[in-house]
């Protein structure tokens, strides 16, 4: 079995009082693709930020490459390789679209560079038409582009994607969508959060479905192709 | 930070050559006045150094100091108390010596300060700049509540040749031009650099840069360091200018005031912040000569200001500037 470039173990989160996560099971091997699933309010952006150390989970272990780093700093957790889309893009509206590529540009690991701000350009041509642009004058789609292609320009072993095309038009999203695959052929491991589950039943090569905080599902996509009553009973669709 | 509109470009480049004229040309104009206008724009400039450094921490990197002036008034501590007695300090040790000592109190309280934020950096800034203020005011060494003069102000030499005589109210004038344009070209080529995008994007939202694999503590602790040292060198230039220092150049007062510029300049544009500095005290001048009661009508102005202004005088300016450039 291939070692995992992330795992989460019987991790437990809380806002303030209210517990969101009973001990999460979960893991992304490298290059693989997984599909977070669950309704809303289910715990998948607790369980995201609960691996990037944005919520301390307060039991449990989260390893990053086989290290420990539960509840550290969230921009160590980042540096071993991990490039976070938002939801909500997190976009700086007083950078420009140059800016924000350039800020964050660094190898990855073993000082690899495969992606760099031409090849992010040439991924996203309507960014190279906008570099002097800044963030509030871009649209929605333009800002989610600038978003994955930040991401990219820290050459990442995992993407993760929270809502990549939430809010989009059908035409953008379709876009999006395209750049994703795309960059799953390069062996970049992603989480996708997303409402199309249908799109991430072809694209995800596993799926976890979370239901109130607990992992209820975990296993392949074609186990969750053939069992469609799962998704129903889960998701409710 | 992108090039500013041209014609506001301009309009910068026009007003420093004026700047620079002024020795020459200016008693043309103010025959009566030449020798004190000379003086009061060399002092605002320094204070325009001041407040584009502020800018640095409230408008760039979002840390709202009200302990500014402790470090404007330690840079100017450090050349009096540096300075020999009765000749003339060389500034080529004094300058440097000053410049780390405010580093280093600025990297101390920055350490200290920087883990809070919002109104608790605010009041941390506070207290720190007010110890600054009552560590000078009550030690007889640094002269109490009278301060200290600087009897030879000092001279710049290379191989024993005097280059520049500060006491030259001209050579002091230009050297302040000088420096106050480098100023403002420094902090402007450290924004546009990686860690001026960084320390931007810190400004807008701390947690996204964290979540971009950045450690804002870092980054904010080398702006505020950065910015209270050149707060330090505009300190050590107005020590030199009066040949006197005293304990008002730290207190929060002082610090308020620059605060002040940088809003009514217009926080987060840099040269909005030193058009705040002329603005905010060629204002006061002439209230000043016109009422005792010249805080009632500078309150005024401040108030006025921020209301029809939101984005201060060079949101103005900006917006002006689109405008007309939109109509071919």
């Amino acid at each position: 079995m291939t070692k995992p470039f992330i795992a989460a173990q019987g991790v437990h989160s809380y806002y303030g009082p209210s517990h969101v996560l009973h001990g999460v099971d979960f893991r992304v091997n490298r290059g693989e693709t997984v599909a977070l699933m669950g309704r809303n309010g289910m715990g998948k952006s607790t369980l995201l930020k609960s691996l990037l150390g944005i919520v301390k989970p307060r039991d449990g272990e989260v390893r990053v490459g086989g290290t420990v780093m539960t509840g550290r700093p969230t921009s160590r957790i980042v540096r071993m390789g991990i490039a976070y889309v938002p939801e909500g893009r997190g976009i700086f509206p007083s950078l420009t679209v140059r800016e924000h590529l350039l800020m964050v540009a660094r190898r990855g690991a073993e000082g690899r560079r495969d992606w760099d701000y031409h090849r992010v350009l040439e991924t996203f041509p309507r960014l190279a038409e906008r570099l002097d642009n800044f963030g509030h004058h871009l649209s929605g789609g333009e800002q989610q582009m600038l978003s994955i292609g930040r991401a990219l320009m820290t050459n990442p072993e995992l993407l993760i994607l929270d809502e990549a095309t939430e809010g989009l038009a059908p035409l953008i999203r379709r876009e999006i969508w395209r750049v994703i695959a795309a960059i799953k052929q390069t062996g970049i491991a992603t989480v996708i959060v997303d409402k199309n589950a249908h799109v991430l039943l072809d694209l995800a090569d596993r799926h976890v479905i979370l239901v109130k905080g607990t992992v209820a599902y975990d296993g392949h996509a074609d186990a969750l192709k053939a069992n469609p009553e799962i998704l129903e009973r889960t998701i409710g669709l | 930070m992108t090039s500013i509109p041209r014609p506001v470009a301009m309009l910068l480049i026009a007003l420093v050559v004026l700047l620079a004229l002024f020795p020459s040309c200016g008693g043309l104009v103010f025959p009566a006045k030449h020798a004190f206008l000379m003086q009061k724009l060399a002092g605002i400039m320094i204070l325009a150094m001041m407040a584009m450094s502020l800018d640095l921490l409230v408008g760039v990197t979002g840390l709202v100091s009200l302990g500014h002036a402790a470090f404007f008034g330690l840079g100017g501590y450090a050349l009096a108390i540096l300075s020999p007695e009765y000749e003339a300090a060389n500034i080529w040790i004094v300058l440097p010596a000053a410049l780390a000592i405010v580093a280093a109190a600025a990297l101390l309280v920055g350490f200290l300060s920087i883990r809070t934020s919002g109104i608790y950096f605010i009041m941390v800034t506070l207290a720190f700049g007010q110890m600054g203020y009552y560590l000078f005011n009550d030690s007889r060494a640094a002269g109490g509540s009278d301060g200290l003069s600087i009897m030879e102000t000092p001279a710049i030499e290379i191989a024993g040749r005097t280059l520049l005589k500060l006491a030259d109210s001209d050579s002091f004038y230009y050297l302040v031009l000088a420096l106050f344009v480098g100023t403002y070209a420094l902090l402007r080529m450290v924004l546009n650099s990686p860690f001026g995008q960084v320390v931007r994007a810190i400004g807008v939202n701390e947690n996204r840069v964290r979540g971009l694999g950045f450690d804002p503590v870092r980054y904010k602790l080398a702006a505020f360091t950065l910015g209270c040292t050149l707060a330090g060198l505009a300190g050590f230039l107005a020590a030199a200018q009066y040949g006197f220092v005293n304990p008002t150049m730290l207190s929060w007062h002082h610090s308020g005031e620059a605060l002040m510029m940088v809003i009514l300049g217009g926080m987060g544009t840099l040269f909005g912040p030193a058009i705040g500095a002329f603005v905010f005290e060629l204002a006061r001048f002439g209230f000043e000569s016109t009422t005792d009661h010249w805080q009632l009508l500078m309150g005024g102005l401040v108030v006025t200001i921020v209301l029809v202004l939101p984005r201060g005088l060079a949101g103005l300016l900006l917006d002006l500037a689109r405008r007309g450039g939109k109509q071919p």
